[in-house]
């Protein structure tokens, strides 16, 4: 434990001095300046959230010496004690929140030493002394009022903006005296939006016509060629997948398999004929209750039934029926809502004004399915649960044309579809199975927006109604807040997920509504939204990142210059697979099993069921986007886990980054990578012996632009002490190049190739290539 | 100084501190597998606040735990807990008033009858605590004065699923993290070449439930916290060994040239985590030296391989397992964590446990005792059990020497040994069917504050927060058992 100790305070001690030096210098960018009126929403609530609401808040149960904090009446009131105010406006010395959170006596101060919750320190100390000051003014919470379209701010530098996001972006950097960073360089621009709106690196050939074209007009003609490829529809569903917490198995303990993918590839297709946001919600969300419904609707319901599903002997079906439903709500409310509203389910939210019968009401709406909680043991598997939508080989040919399968006898798919009569939903205590209570009926979060069950039926069809209307607070904020997040890594609001008083604030309110208002004034339009992102000035910053901009705002909240940031897993591999040639473009379809370390899935099974062992797959399933790689829920993916990549148990809508040496093992080790280099190494030598030109084109092909006299430089040398060294034994070239199962190419000359192969190896784990800068 | 890091903690960045301190700290300080994770890259929400108050919380008297997983639920009726009036009572009926309101699993809920079925097995008292032992377990026998044994786990989860789950993560379901990533996020790895905490599997011939690598997940932490699984494979870690052709000073000079390459992405782009990468690099040349050296059995004395019995030499065995998680343990791995499948006897119960016994008893004891010779069991926690225990009664048919056990969440046992917990005693009682406690209830809860607490760990204070709760191991529950802690 010493060592650890003693790193600790080495590391304690710097960051002691740093803290001083850069809190000083960073002040101004990190809180509020000393003037000016204190808000509610901005500099008050999240202080009293974190620190008094789990005691002083929404929770009836939990809430001590009947004091409420989160609303005005009752914070203002006569304390019960009759001993003074907790919060008496414009006199904070007769507030008892003022003077319990500057109090240094323990059994008086709060938050208590037993809550393990930490005192405000004094920047949060001198804000609620001004709040208070000023009148302590409540707000409702920012994100439960219906967003209006702002005003597009002046500027001083009007040279830059592209569009109206540079106006809201540009006035917060003037503000904080930063400017933004030049135009990327086209190669970096062309490398990052290509990624960003296909999931694939730029050819070569675009990469040339690109930087022949010097029209003025040249990077939104790319912009728009790029948004017409089907490759669009792909990237975007990544994202979609994660929300919807998309599998191939079922999860639990035996694991067998199931047949969504039908669902995924409509979602490619929907993405592709840019189906409206609203539409596409609605149709996920009661597409089977829709006037006149078809199949494709019927099928986005899907979406609700990625969950996972239980096979193991002797569980009681109640209990995972009802379990089925939470991670129902769970999905609705994070992925759709962006709030996490799970604590509901045992319990009033401890922050959010969200009751336990407010929980129980919006799960009501999943509660009528036809769904079992259990349909057998794997003795007795089907592909897919009840309710169960069967696809025929006329209906994938016409209506269902983007289902990728020749053959569709006996494929099925879990989707929605209630119950003629209604199952009563009773509040469960403590949320568990066998502990009902109260009968309620469903309706959507009224802290959010009422649920006016007059105009509204009270099922799914009245939720997607509910969801999607303009007035809606949360629907449309929530979904270009993940776009966003999508292309510059992080959201306006960074927590993705939880809109909810805890949740992060928007470090740019205005052009978050802005974004918003606009997006559903022009018809919930998904590509518009992207294009207007990807062609503002802000997108198109360069990604440099100088000494200065690190320091002020090492978070780029201020956006200061452009996204920089390692590709998620499924790119890393396509980027590869792309690059080498080796990529099979087929879109959709049953996933594929590509290469994968022996013995995972054998040392994890309980010996039952068809994915007990791995059967890899063969020829050109092999090369595959990594979307299609086949999860199983108990054993995802390894080469996709070490890079980030969600492991599909829950519903999920931001991925953490991380840089570990496993992904360096990954890069250097895995047989697609060597298979992917081997294979470009040896169709180059076989058209040119020109060392320098097959550097160069290599290069150019997966770092996307052309080396510098220093890398090819470099790398020259590095071809050519490793072909001499191959040079003076062949078997040991032979050696090298004998990995994956793509043919050979013949009469390949095996010293140069084998030479290549390792400078193309080199290429694949620079930092650059799976970055987008 | 407790305020200026309090307010660098919710103001810095991974990013920031990179570019601040690292390019000159080296190593040690990007290896997130090495220290704590106190600068959070992009994903995730800050939780670092809370971790900067100052970890541990108070003097450790474990640093790594190696806990022994007898996945599937061994019968504590055959093993441990010695209970004649089963064999008095052998085929009558359970009382009601014994089963109470205890939910049952599909499989025996729809029994006409619970017949109580008295273990075949003979047991006899060890050690000076008089521990009553079956003889499926002489080596653990062996060793009673070493371990702590509790009999009074009980859990909420009837099926396997959640149990597990529920062990590993403190949640029976939901995407949390594993008892080892918090102990990863929490006290870092002591290590800079391998992996805070890894994952060893094996699996006996009895009735089998699978594993999932939900149980090693990191959940909402960093994905630096996962449990990385060794395999008996050719690669112990995934992607860890070279491809055919390149040898080591191949290899260096591949590292020297890439270094050489993305330092001048660096200088254009000004990015720490560019030279994080360069870094993360080095640390993978070095893990691929440190893990096969360690996974090499082939230089273990004669004396150890008979300690543990010569399957040790045998990789992907429970028994080599052991030998391994001693290994890793050793050179500093926070968290061992091993699986043994093959405890769910619902059928055939005599012969299956008697099969599983001979897998896990001599290695698991030569575990402690080869840890006491080195001197390390004081500082290491072991920790021996399933996820719940097994019933009294049978499932299926009872004769005279043959039954099944079905699941029993209400009471079963668990032993520990070393980490500063007492040695040689029994904790907590059972009825005398075996079936309920009556004195000293250990909830899962309980259980795990109680092992972070042996890690220096306060459970109530062990927090992350993430969407905004902040989340720990123990939910919103678990006391310690003081009774326990030497």
């Amino acid at each position: 434990m010493k060592r650890n100790f003693l790193l600790l305070a080495v590391i304690t001690g710097v960051i002691a001095f740093l803290a001083v030096s850069c809190f000083k210098k960073n002040g101004t960018l990190q809180t509020k300046s000393g003037d000016g009126p204190v808000s509610y929403n901005f500099d008050i609530r999240p202080i009293l959230s974190d620190k008094c609401y789990a005691c002083h808040g929404p929770d009836a149960k939990k809430r001590e010496a009947g004091l409420r904090l989160d609303v005005a009446e009752s914070a203002y009131a006569k304390l019960k004690d009759g001993k003074g105010y907790a919060i008496f406006p414009g006199k904070p010395e007769q507030s008892e929140v003022y003077k319990r959170i500057t109090s240094v006596d323990p059994s008086y101060q709060m938050p208590t030493p037993e809550s393990h919750l930490g005192l405000l320190n004094e920047n949060e100390i001198g804000l609620v002394k001004k709040w208070i000051e000023q009148g302590a003014k409540y707000e409702k919470h920012w994100a439960f009022t219906t967003p209006v379209l702002p005003a597009v701010p002046e500027v001083s530098s009007e040279d830059w903006p592209k569009n109206e996001i540079d106006h809201f972006v540009l006035q917060k950097m003037e503000g904080v005296g930063l400017s933004p960073n030049e135009e990327a360089d086209k190669s970096h621009l062309l490398k990052r939006v290509a990624l960003d709106l296909t999931g694939l690196p730029p050819t070569v050939e675009m990469q040339k016509k690109f930087e022949a074209d010097g029209g003025e007009k040249a990077y939104e003609k790319i912009v728009d060629e790029l948004l017409a490829q089907k490759t669009y529809g792909e990237k975007m569903a990544i994202y979609w997948l994660d929300v919807a917490r998309y599998a191939d198995s079922y999860g639990y303990q035996d694991d067998e398999y199931r047949t969504q993918w039908p669902w995924r590839d409509w979602l490619i297709n929907a993405f592709n004929k840019n189906l409206s946001y609203d539409q596409f919600l609605s149709w996920q969300i009661a597409g089977d209750m829709l006037p006149n419904a078809n199949k494709e609707q019927v099928l986005a319901t899907a979406f609700f039934r990625n969950h996972k599903y239980t096979e193991e002997g002797g569980v009681i079906p109640e209990e995972y029926r009802i379990e089925y439903n939470i991670d129902k709500t769970k999905t609705f409310s994070t992925g759709v809502l962006g709030l996490t509203v799970e604590c509901a389910q045992c319990h009033d939210h401890k922050y959010d004004p969200i009751s336990q019968e407010d929980y129980y009401r919006m799960f009501a709406f999943f509660n009528n399915s036809k769904e079992q909680g259990f349909e057998g043991d794997i003795s007795r598997t089907k592909p897919a649960k009840m309710p169960v939508m069967t696809i025929s080989d006329e209906e994938a040919k016409t209506l269902l044309k983007f289902i990728n399968r020749p053959d569709t006898s006996k494929l099925m798919v879990s989707v929605l579809g209630d119950l003629d009569t209604l199952r009563p939903t009773h509040i469960l205590n403590r949320g568990v199975y066998d502990a009902p209570g109260r009968v309620v009926t469903a309706a959507a979060l009224p802290a959010v927006m009422k649920f006016d069950t007059i105009k509204l039926p009270q099922n799914r069809l009245g939720l997607a109604k509910w969801t999607t209307s303009k007035s809606n607070p949360l629907t449309a904020r929530v979904f270009v807040n993940q776009i966003w997040q999508e292309f510059f890594g992080r959201g306006i609001v960074k927590s993705t997920g939880d809109f909810g008083m805890q949740g992060d604030l928007p470090t740019n309110p205005a052009l978050l509504d802005w974004l918003a208002v606009d997006f559903m004034n022009h018809g919930w339009d998904i590509k518009r939204l992207v294009k207007q992102i990807v062609t503002s000035a802000t997108y198109r910053q360069s990604a440099k990142i100088t000494e200065e901009k690190l320091k002020a705002d090492p978070d780029n909240i201020y956006l200061s210059h452009g996204p920089r940031y390692r590709l998620p897993a499924e790119l890393v591999r396509d980027m590869v697979l792309s690059t080498s040639g080796l990529l099979n473009p087929k879109i959709g379809g049953p996933s594929v099993k590509p290469y994968q370390p022996k013995g995972l899935w054998e040392a994890a099974t309980s010996g039952r069921g068809t994915l007990r062992t791995y059967q890899q797959d063969r020829g050109d399933a092999l090369y595959r986007r990594g979307m299609y790689t086949f999860i199983k829920l108990t054993v995802p993916p390894p080469s996709m886990i070490i890079f980030d990549a969600s492991n599909r148990d829950h519903c999920e809508i931001k991925r953490s980054k991380t840089n570990t040496p496993l992904q360096a093992l990954v890069m250097l080790n895995d047989p697609t990578v060597l298979e992917a280099s081997r294979v470009l190494a040896e169709r180059m030598i076989v058209k040119s012996a020109d060392v320098q030109a097959n550097i160069r084109a290599s290069f150019q092909r997966i770092v996307c632009r052309q080396p510098t006299e220093k890398e090819m430089k470099l790398l020259t040398e590095y071809y050519n002490s490793e072909a001499s060294t191959f040079s003076k034994d062949k078997k040991h070239a032979f050696k090298v190049l004998n990995v994956g199962e793509y043919p050979h190419e013949p009469k390949v000359n095996e010293v140069q190739a084998a030479a290549l192969m390792r400078v193309i190896n080199a290429l694949y784990n620079m930092e650059e290539t799976i970055t987008k800068s | 100084m407790e305020k200026p890091i309090f307010d660098f903690g919710i103001n810095t960045t991974r990013r920031h501190f990179l570019s601040k301190l690292s390019l000159g700290l080296g190593s040690a300080a990007l290896g997130s597998l090495l220290i704590p994770d106190l600068f959070k890259g992009g994903g995730g929400d800050a939780g670092v606040d809370e971790l900067m108050a100052g970890l541990p919380h108070f003097a450790p008297k474990a640093k790594r735990v190696i806990y022994l997983f007898q996945n599937g639920a061994p019968s504590q009726l055959d093993l441990f807990d010695y209970k004649p009036m089963l064999n008095k009572m052998h085929g009558q009926d359970l009382p009601e008033s014994i089963r109470g309101t205890q939910r049952l699993t599909g499989m025996t809920a729809n029994q006409a009858k619970f017949p109580l079925a008295g273990s075949i097995f003979n047991f006899k008292q060890h050690g000076k605590s008089g521990a009553w032992m079956s003889e499926l377990l002489p080596h653990m026998a062996s060793i009673a004065d070493d371990l702590c044994i509790i009999k009074t786990l009980n859990t909420e989860a009837i099926n396997h699923d959640p149990a597990l789950t529920f062990f590993q993560t403190g949640a029976q379901v939901g995407n949390r993290p594993s008892f080892g990533s918090w102990l990863s996020y929490g006290l870092g790895s002591e290590n800079q070449n391998l992996p805070g905490f890894c994952v060893l599997l094996s699996r006996g011939k009895g009735n089998g439930q699978g594993v999932y690598s939900k149980l090693w997940t990191n959940g909402f932490l960093d994905s630096v916290h996962q449990g990385v699984q060794f395999s008996s494979g050719e690669n112990p870690v995934l992607y860890l060994n070279d491809p055919d052709g390149m040898d080591r000073t191949q290899r260096r000079k591949m590292l020297d040239n890439l270094a050489e390459l993305n330092q001048g992405t660096y200088n254009e782009f000004g990015d720490p985590e560019i030279t994080a990468k360069v870094q993360q690099y080095e640390m993978a040349f070095r893990m691929q030296t440190a893990v096969p050296e360690i996974t090499d059995m082939s230089k273990e004395p004669e004396s150890i391989v008979k300690m543990y019995g010569p399957e040790c030499l045998v990789p992907g065995t429970y028994a080599a397992n052991c030998l391994l998680a001693r290994k890793l343990s050793e050179q500093g791995v926070r968290f061992v964590q091993l699986y043994h499948q093959g405890w769910d006897s619902h059928g055939g119960l005599p012969t299956e446990i008697k099969g599983q016994c001979m897998d896990v008893d001599q290695a698991s004891a030569a575990l402690i005792t080869d840890l006491k010779q080195r001197g390390l069991l004081d500082e290491t926690l072991v920790i021996w059990g399933g996820e719940f225990g097994r019933t009294n009664y049978c499932q299926g048919t009872l004769t005279k020497d043959n039954y099944g056990r079905d699941h029993h969440p209400r009471a079963f046992t668990v032993w520990m040994a070393g980490g500063g917990v007492k040695p040689g005693i029994v904790y907590g009682e059972t009825d005398e069917f075996g079936y309920n406690i009556v004195k000293d209830p250990v909830h899962v809860h309980d259980f795990h504050a109680t092992i972070l607490n042996q890690l220096g760990l306060d459970h109530e204070k062990l927090v992350f927060k993430h969407q905004g709760r902040r989340y720990r191991l123990t939910d919103v529950a678990g006391k310690l058992v003081k009774g326990i802690i030497a």
